[in-house]
Order: structure tokens, then sequence, then C-alpha cells
């Protein structure tokens, strides 16, 4: 081994292993000082998180929950029919549909969520978690679509052709035969979906208005926004540790699959 | 990711399928047209979603600039006065100058960072499936938590970053990153962002940068190329469609910046890191007019859709 060629290694080392202490340590640090308490470590913060008058409540967390299974059974239930459609079908309208559908990415949020906010009120779901998990479902489709469309695309015809001839019918085949063929595909929608819906802020923050349907996101912005005095930081940072292991913990799971299908699904078009 | 990826799916019009031409036409022809519907049918609930969600909407933010639409009681015409009071808005003008100028600075610093990072863990060495995990960590946190972890990290109430500084003696006395200063308040927002993000744009690289072939740069290495020759000549152009997704992808998000300043810096100090998306929200639901957002909405719109359009001339002309 060159001399050079130990220099340059000896430096990755130590540029990788600074970059991901910086990286790494806000996130410990949230951790650290959510448990920090005046006299050394305990709960309280998590005690004053649920229980202070500004703090969330369990409604809160239930209603998150409610949205996130919403979105995250939507978006593979369209999805997964949708990409079916766009990866093995031809029909009239295929191409102007899928178009339109990735055009949702084009529009700016906030362009869209003001009319939403207006037509939600028009069809009676006003300030409800229906109503938001289907914004939430349409924001995640054109990522979602496109993933499921290369996932079936990438199917041998031979399997489904099989599949046909042994008798089942469509709707058999996609699910007996089709779904587990793209089932990486299907956790990084899924996955995605929740990560999204789960911290979701901007849409939830616009589409509901009453403190009984605030989602836990908007229950500890609230605990920022809604002080007008001196901020609970401790609170706050036991809010976002709150918020945030449930997504480190799937991620840090699923974090192969999700950058596999990333990788392999979403940027191959 | 709309902008690089035409369909595959050959032409736009949608052609009969291809046993149509083989023989006993009338029954193949009727089993594609079965298929078709079948097609049709499992493409229906996407049609609906995108139809009611996205295509109402759109059409409905249109109509609702052209009135005076207050969030209670009925909507009157008055078109063009939305459009018109634009012009008049001040603060709208200081938001749009900050918002391009955040743009620039936030897209230059994060593509430097992110392909800083993907650089670095491009190749399969030992510890770098560590490094990746870290850079990328920061992406599970959703952006409004975020937020709220740097308000933290930031404070001097519990944050250590001021402490830090002080004993390292760059800073003296009491600083308040977020909200002291509009240069201060601007430089949270972007080290929170970079944090944020930087992993998320380094995957995307990195798929580019493992897309060229070793051969291109063994041949690069024949040809005697120093590391910085081959960078310039083979790694960048080879890399131009990622880079452009990833630069688009950068400016649309920092033109529609919301959360990192509405939970950061509030706004201030002074409105002085108020964004454009943030002169909306309050139009519609502080001033409680309607109307007006929605003209702000489609005017943001048509920039954003001229500036897509450019993005997607350059790029079909140089490839």
């Amino acid at each position: 081994m060159t001399r050079s060629s130990a220099m340059s290694r000896w430096s990755y080392y130590v540029t990788g292993t600074a970059l991901a202490i910086l990286f790494l340590s806000p996130l410990l640090w949230s951790g650290w000082a959510s448990l920090r308490t005046g006299t050394g470590f305990g709960l309280e913060n998590y005690d004053r998180l649920f229980t202070s008058d500004n703090g969330i409540r369990l409604h809160h967390v239930l209603n998150s929950l409610t949205v996130s299974a919403l979105t995250v059974g939507g978006t593979l239930l369209v999805a997964t029919l949708g990409g079916y459609a766009f990866g093995r079908f031809r029909f009239p309208g295929r191409d102007v549909l899928f178009l339109l559908t990735l055009a949702i990415l084009m529009v700016p949020y906030a362009t869209i969520l003001i009319a939403l906010y207006v037509l939600l009120g028009w069809i009676g779901l006003q300030d409800s978690l229906i109503g938001l998990s289907l914004v939430l479902i349409m924001f995640q489709l054109p990522f979602s679509i496109f993933m499921m469309r290369n996932s079936f695309e990438a199917v041998p015809r031979e399997l489904e052709e099989s599949a046909q001839v042994d008798g089942c019918n469509s709707v058999s085949t996609l699910i007996r035969i089709m779904l587990p063929a793209v089932r990486p595909g299907l956790i990084t929608v899924g996955l995605f979906a929740f990560l999204t819906s789960w911290s979701e802020f901007f849409a939830p923050l616009i589409l509901l208005n009453s403190t009984d349907t605030f989602t836990t996101t908007l229950a500890v912005v609230n605990m920022r926004t809604a002080s007008h005095g001196s901020i609970d930081y401790a609170a706050l940072e036991a809010g976002v540790v709150f918020m945030a292991v449930p997504c480190l913990l799937l991620f840090a799971f699923m974090q192969r699959s999700y950058v596999r299908g990333f990788t392999s699904g979403a940027l191959k078009g | 990711m709309s902008t690089l990826t035409p369909p595959r799916s050959g032409p736009a019009r949608p052609v009969p399928a291809p046993q149509a031409a083989a023989p006993a036409p009338r029954i193949r022809r009727s089993a594609a047209r079965g298929r078709a519907l079948l097609g049709a049918l499992y493409a229906m609930p996407t049609a609906v979603m995108v139809g009611l969600f996205f295509l109402v909407p759109l059409l409905l933010v249109g109509w609702m600039s052209l009135h005076r639409w207050p969030l209670l009681g009925a909507p009157t015409m008055n078109a063009p006065d939305n459009y018109a009071r634009i012009g008049e808005n001040e603060l709208v003008g200081s938001a749009v100058w900050f918002t391009v100028k955040y743009t620039v600075v936030m897209t230059v610093l994060l593509f430097a960072v992110a392909f800083g990072l993907a650089l670095l863990v491009q190749q399969r060495r030992r510890g770098v499936g560590f490094f990746r995990t870290a850079f990328l960590l920061p992406m599970a946190v959703g952006f409004a938590s975020a937020s709220l972890l740097f308000l933290g990290l930031l404070s001097d109430e519990i944050g250590p970053v001021s402490d830090l500084l002080r004993k390292l003696g760059v800073i003296d006395g009491y600083v308040s990153w977020t909200s002291g200063s509009s240069g201060s308040a601007l430089a949270s927002a972007i080290v929170l962002v970079l944090w944020r993000f930087a992993g998320f744009n380094m995957l995307i690289l990195l798929t580019g940068l493992q897309a060229i072939p070793l051969e291109v740069y063994e041949a690069a290495r024949i040809d005697g190329a120093s590391r910085w020759q081959t960078f310039r000549r083979v790694t960048l152009p080879l890399m131009r469609p990622t880079i452009a997704l990833v630069l688009t992808m950068m400016i649309t998000g920092s033109l529609l910046a919301f959360d990192q300043f509405w939970i950061l810096t509030r706004g201030g100090p002074d409105n002085s890191t108020t964004s454009l998306v943030m002169v909306i929200y309050r139009e519609a639901f502080i001033r409680l007019d309607l109307g007006s957002a929605a003209a702000i909405s489609v005017a943001l719109l048509a920039v954003l859709v001229v500036f897509n359009v450019i993005q997607l001339g350059v790029l079909r002309r140089r490839s």
C-alpha cells in the first residue's frame, strides 16, 4: 500500500467520523435534553408534555394514528391498483392520467390547500381526519404510483400468464401472484406514506382547526406557537423525541429495503 | 422526479394492443377491449383521487382568485382586484425578495454539502454503511419536529450551541440565534435544512454516481487524467440528469419554504424571514381573505410552471 493511499484512507475516516458525529449529535442531544431535569435525569419533562395546559393529550396521539393508518392503507390500495393498471394494461386516457398524477409534484402545496379547505367544507369534511387523510393520500400518489408502476412492470409476464392459464381471474391473480412479487415496492410506499403522514405539519395546520382534531405534530408545535411568554423547551424536546422515535425505529429497521426500493424503483424510469 | 421521467410507455395516444392485428380479429379484439376495460377499472380510484382532490382544487383556486372570498360568508366577484392588490402588498414584496435570497443561498449550500457527502460514501469500504445511515437518519425525523429540535438546540435556555461557542471564545454574552437578527435567523434555518435534507439529496446523487460504469473511470485513469480532471470531465457531465433533478427539487422546495420559518423564526425579527408561503397563509387564515391568498398562490404557481418548463427545455436540448 502506498503512502498516499494510506493518507487518503485516513482522511476518509476522519472526515466521515466527524461528519457522522455532527449529523447524529442533534438527535442524541434531544434525547438527552428531554430526560434532563433540574436535579438529574427523569421523566418529568414527559410528564409536563402530557399534562400541562398546552400539552398533548391521548386523543391527539389517537388522531395521529388514525390519520397515519388511513393514509398508509389508502395509499397502498390506490397505488397498488393504479400501479397495476399503468404497468400492465393499455386503456384510453392512460398516459394523460399518469402525467396528471405526476403533475401533483409540480404544484405548490399551499396553492391547492387553500382550495381544498373550501372544497372539503362543501362536501362536509371540514376539520375532519378523513378529509385530511384523503388529501395526504393524494399528495402521496405521484411517488407511490410511479414506484408501483415500475414494480409491476418488473414482474415477468409469464408469472401472470401461467396464473391465468391455471384459471385464476384477474383479481385473484393480482392478490395471489402479483402482490407477493411487488412486496419491496409496497414496503417502500407504505413506509414513505407513514413517515409523511405521521409528521406532516402544513396540511393539518390548514385543514384541522379545533384542538379536538389536532394531530400530535400540531399539538406539539402549538406548545411553541401558543405560548406568549416563555417556552417550555425541555417539554418541547420531549415532544420531539416522542414524535421522532417511531419514525427512527421504523426507518432503521427498514432502511435497507427502503433505500433499495428507492434507488431501483423511483429513479429508474 | 416528474421533470426527468417522461413515461416510457411509448406513443402519447393509446394504440390498440398488438393482439388486435392477429388472426381471428373479432375474438381477439373483444378480448383486448375487455382487458382495456379492466385496466380502466383498476385505474379508477387513481382517477377519482386525482380528479377530485387535485384538478378540482386547481380550478377552484383560479376561480377563488377572481372573487372577494371571505373565510365565512358568500363570495362576490371582484376580478382583478386580488391580483392588483398583490403589487400594493408591502409584505409580498419583502417576502419575494427574502424567498429568492433564501432559495439561492440554500440551493448552493445544500447542493455542495450533499454532493460532498455522496462523494465521501461513494465507494464500498469499511464503515461506509454506518456513515450513510448517520447522514440519512435525520430525514426520518419529521420536518416540523426537526424545526422544534433546532429551536431548543439553538436556544440560550437549554441549547448547548451558545455555551459551546462562548467557551471557544467565538461569542460573548447572550445570543438569540433564531430571533436576534435577520442574519442569524436565516442562518439558523439554513443549518436546520442542511441537517435535515443533506442525506436525502446525497442518496439521489449517490444513485447517479453509481450508475456511471467503472470502465469509464478506468479509461480516464489510463489516459492519465488527474483526479480533478476526471471529476470535471467525466463525473460531472455524466451526472447532469441527476444534478438537474436534485437542483429542481431543491429550488422548488426552497421557494415553497414554510415550516422552518413558521416554527423556528416565526418570520421574524420584523418579518425579515417571512417567506412567500407564510404570506399566503397569513392572507388566508389571519386576515381571513381567501381570495387574496388564492391570487398569490396562482402567481406563485405560474412562476413555478415557467421555471419547470425552462428547466425541462434546457435539459432536453442538452441531452
